[in-house]
């Protein structure tokens, strides 16, 4: 029982990452129409929003102890971050152990802003062209932000660890008499996810900005015609979509450390999530990220491994296929996209 | 010093390669074709170097391209010959190879064993590399030595630790200087006994292909010698990020260790998701839980930041060995680039500088010449104590060093510590040994 309710526990959370890449995705596509393949990288642009706050929280000035040396037997070259210089190495010291919730208000700027540029630079020009087109810049655009990042950031995963404060491991079962021992900073993840995915339905739902968009994507000719500027409000989407994606990237850098493909690791998977929740479909992105997350992590399971070899890395497009089979439009897509 | 040998298999080599050269004489004629894939035939001698240069190993694949440029440097008389100078053969003399200027092509492996070999085989064909070295996985490594072998040209492997490079995929052109899991195994089998006792129930967490599976194979083995028991072998996809899922279930699965045969990116994700579900820690039959990570490099150290504290592991080099080749070598690498190197780094360096040695001992660059050269050769200087080529699989022998994640680094490269050199004795085996069982060394291709 216990191992079930922690695969479920998992589940909730590889769930959420799909789910908030996914919501993204499908901002775009039900208001621009356009399917896009850089999503992925927005998320890993996120991540390294973290890693970026990070270094510069460490940014140090040397001071050379000739008491000790370095490994080439010169004299050691010791650093202190400003941080600590100023503030002093105990207030310093917490202002870096934060650097990764801390990035959540250097990020959103930053993603904003390359959702902007990203939007206005280059994806308006694909508006008209067929989606392939569109699949083939983003993809293309995804691999030259990857690059990129490994230009700056080199190959290997960089450590960006949670506060200490959040770094241990909960009894989630204490309440129920179970021993079921979890991450900390899982269970903020995962609440972090719901307070995002809650936050974009409540904006579209309640602003008048989000009322708009939400007529725009039902009939943008119309609400054009009505003198509302929507493709304006529809760039601002493509921004606000960068910053789910890209938050969701900042807050999941303590669970796996940031490396420059993580993005591509996470988009075919979120892909297959849209399409199973629905083309254009929010509460379908997010329904189908947790669903698959859950069943990705018990096939992951060693009872179910046994049973069927493999399960663990096909789960999620036998479930897709299934679902494309009986039902075009996934689960919760409106009639007419991806069917007849 | 090379040792004369004179057995049977060796006089009949001999005399089939001295045979085949009577029974083709325009070999030693200057106006002759070929006699060998891209014999050198102008002032310059071109090797190739295949490394991954994108994809997940990227930064063991730019330590290794570093390492083979400051190789070439040396070769070429330039910079202050590093372990040329403390290398026990003294064919070289920093005047290339054979008198020849030595250059190099580089080829993107991407890790993946198609590109490794498509690039590989440009690098021959179009470049006329005449020795193929590098990679950063098993997987890749055994794909680019079979193409070597059909194509004759000579493959000194880079970094590949899974025992069928040298078992069942050997080959007569493929030699491996690189330690591998039957090795991790002995060395850290003491080790683990001392540290944890003999009662131990351990849960393999395994990369899904060739390396992983051989790793597996090789510390269950050891550690189920000293009397533990193993509670599960579970395949992980080589492609996966978040191990969650696979941690999980060793919480309740009553095992009181966590092997680790990850690499790479794996190792960091594996282990930091490890950390984080709090194993380390846990007491499970009354024993503080343990996690050991077979294969370690300081370049995954470094990624995986402070969950490697305390976590054992082996490896084949480390920076802060002693001996006057790694300390010339860390020397020469550290002032050139900065930092110091890894042990891809040291793994590649030497299998260049013993590839050129042993053409100057053989004085040709006839593959079939250089693998008489370093079939049997026992050399000194180049870290890791006395080291042998073994003749039967071409399978490097020399000590093999256990280290611990370091509690209290001094500085970004000071992460691991040696705490134990396995003498070269207690981690070698018969060559027909039954992990790597199977295959044939073949004889050597020399090509065109």
């Amino acid at each position: 029982m216990d191992a079930i309710l922690l695969q479920i526990l998992n589940g909730l959370d590889k769930g959420s990452a799909y789910a908030l890449i996914a919501l993204g995705l499908t901002l775009i596509f039900g208001t621009l129409g356009v399917v896009n393949f850089a999503h992925g990288a927005l998320f890993m642009i996120g991540a390294f929003c973290a890693v970026t706050l990070q270094r510069i929280l460490n940014l140090s000035f040397e001071t050379v102890d000739e008491t000790q040396t370095d490994f080439l037997g010169n004299p050691l070259k010791v650093k202190t971050p400003y941080v600590e210089a100023w503030f002093g190495p105990e207030f310093g010291g917490s202002i870096i152990d934060w650097a990764v919730p801390l990035a959540i208000l250097f990020a959103i700027p930053v993603m904003i802003g390359v959702g902007y540029v990203m939007e206005r630079g280059l994806i308006k020009h694909f508006y008209k062209r067929p989606h392939a087109d569109q699949i083939l810049v983003t993809f293309g655009l995804a691999i030259v932000l990857q690059e990129v990042i490994k230009y700056f950031y080199g190959a290997n995963p960089i450590q960006t660890p949670a506060p200490d404060a959040l770094n241990g491991v909960m009894n989630l079962g204490a309440i129920i008499g179970m021993d079921i021992i979890y991450p900390v900073w899982r269970v903020v993840y995962f609440f972090f996810a719901v307070l995002i995915v809650g936050g974009i339905f409540s904006f579209l739902q309640f602003t008048t900005f989000g009322m708009v968009v939400r007529a725009g994507m039902a009939d943008r000719e119309t609400v054009g015609l009505l003198g509302i500027n929507i493709d304006r409000r529809f760039t601002i989407m493509f921004g606000i979509a960068a910053a789910v994606a890209g938050l969701a990237g900042v807050m999941y850098t303590p669970i796996n450390s940031p490396n420059y493909h993580m993005g591509m690791d996470f988009l075919v998977l979120s892909f297959v999530v849209v399409v199973v929740g629905g083309m254009g479909s929010l509460p379908g992105a997010v329904l189908a990220g947790f669903l698959l997350g859950i069943l990705e992590s018990f096939a992951s399971m060693n009872e179910i491994k046994s049973l069927i070899p493999g399960i663990d890395q096909i789960i999620i497009y036998v479930v897709a296929i299934i679902i494309l089979l009986t039902r075009p439009r996934g689960l919760m897509g409106r009639k007419g996209v991806m069917e007849d | 010093m090379s040792e004369f040998d004179a057995s049977r298999r060796r006089v009949l080599k001999t005399g089939a390669i001295a045979g085949a050269g009577v029974a083709l004489p325009t070999i030693f004629t200057a106006s002759s074709a070929a006699a060998f894939t891209n014999e050198p035939t102008g002032g310059t001698v071109t090797l190739g170097f295949n490394v991954p240069q994108t994809g997940p190993y990227a930064d063991e694949g730019a330590d290794e391209l570093r390492a083979y440029e400051l190789a070439v440097e040396h070769l070429n008389g330039g910079g202050d010959g590093g372990m040329m100078n403390t290398f026990s053969s003294k064919a070289l003399q920093g005047s290339g190879i054979l008198g020849k200027k030595v250059e190099y092509v580089t080829g993107d492996t991407q890790t993946k064993s198609d590109a490794a070999r498509a690039s590989a085989k440009s690098m021959i064909e179009k470049d006329g590399a005449v020795m193929i070295t590098g990679g950063s996985s098993s997987g890749v490594a055994i794909a680019v030595q079979g193409l070597c072998q059909e194509a004759g040209v000579i493959f000194m492997a880079g970094l590949t630790h899974s025992n069928d490079t040298t078992g069942k995929d050997k080959k007569a052109n493929g030699f491996r200087h690189f330690f591998n899991g039957y090795m991790s195994g002995a060395a850290l089998a003491p080790v683990l006994k001392n540290l944890y006792g003999t009662d131990r129930t351990a849960y393999h967490l395994t990369a899904d292909y060739t390396w992983g599976w051989t790793q597996e194979e090789s510390i269950a083995a050891a550690t189920e010698a000293l009397g533990w028991s193993t509670v599960n072998k579970v395949r992980t996809p080589l492609a996966a990020t978040d191990f969650s899922s696979y941690i999980a279930p060793v919480l309740n699965s009553g095992a009181d260790v966590l092997v680790l045969n990850h690499y790479g990116g794996n190792m960091v994700n594996s282990l930091t998701n490890a950390v984080q579900f709090g194993l380390r820690d846990k007491v499970v039959n009354g024993k503080n839980f343990e996690i050991v990570v077979p294969l370690y490099s300081r370049l995954m150290a470094k990624g995986a930041g402070a969950n490697v504290k305390g976590i054992h592991g082996s490896t084949n080099w480390h920076w802060t060995l002693q001996d006057e080749g790694s300390m010339a070598f860390v020397k020469s690498f550290g002032t050139k680039y900065g930092f110091p190197p890894s042990q891809a780094a040291h793994t590649t360096y030497c299998q260049t500088l013993l590839y050129a040695d042993a053409v100057e001992r053989a004085g040709t660059f006839n593959p079939c010449g250089v693998v008489e050269a370093l079939e049997g050769f026992e050399f000194d200087g180049l870290g890791n104590g006395k080291t042998l080529y073994r003749a039967e699989d071409h399978q490097c022998f020399k000590d093999v060093l256990v280290v611990r994640g370091k509690e209290n680094p001094t500085s970004e490269f000071d992460l691991l510590e040696v705490v134990e050199v396995t003498p070269r004795a207690q981690v070698e085996y018969a060559p027909d040994h039954p992990m790597f069982a199977g295959g044939q060394l073949g004889s050597c291709n020399p090509g065109a």
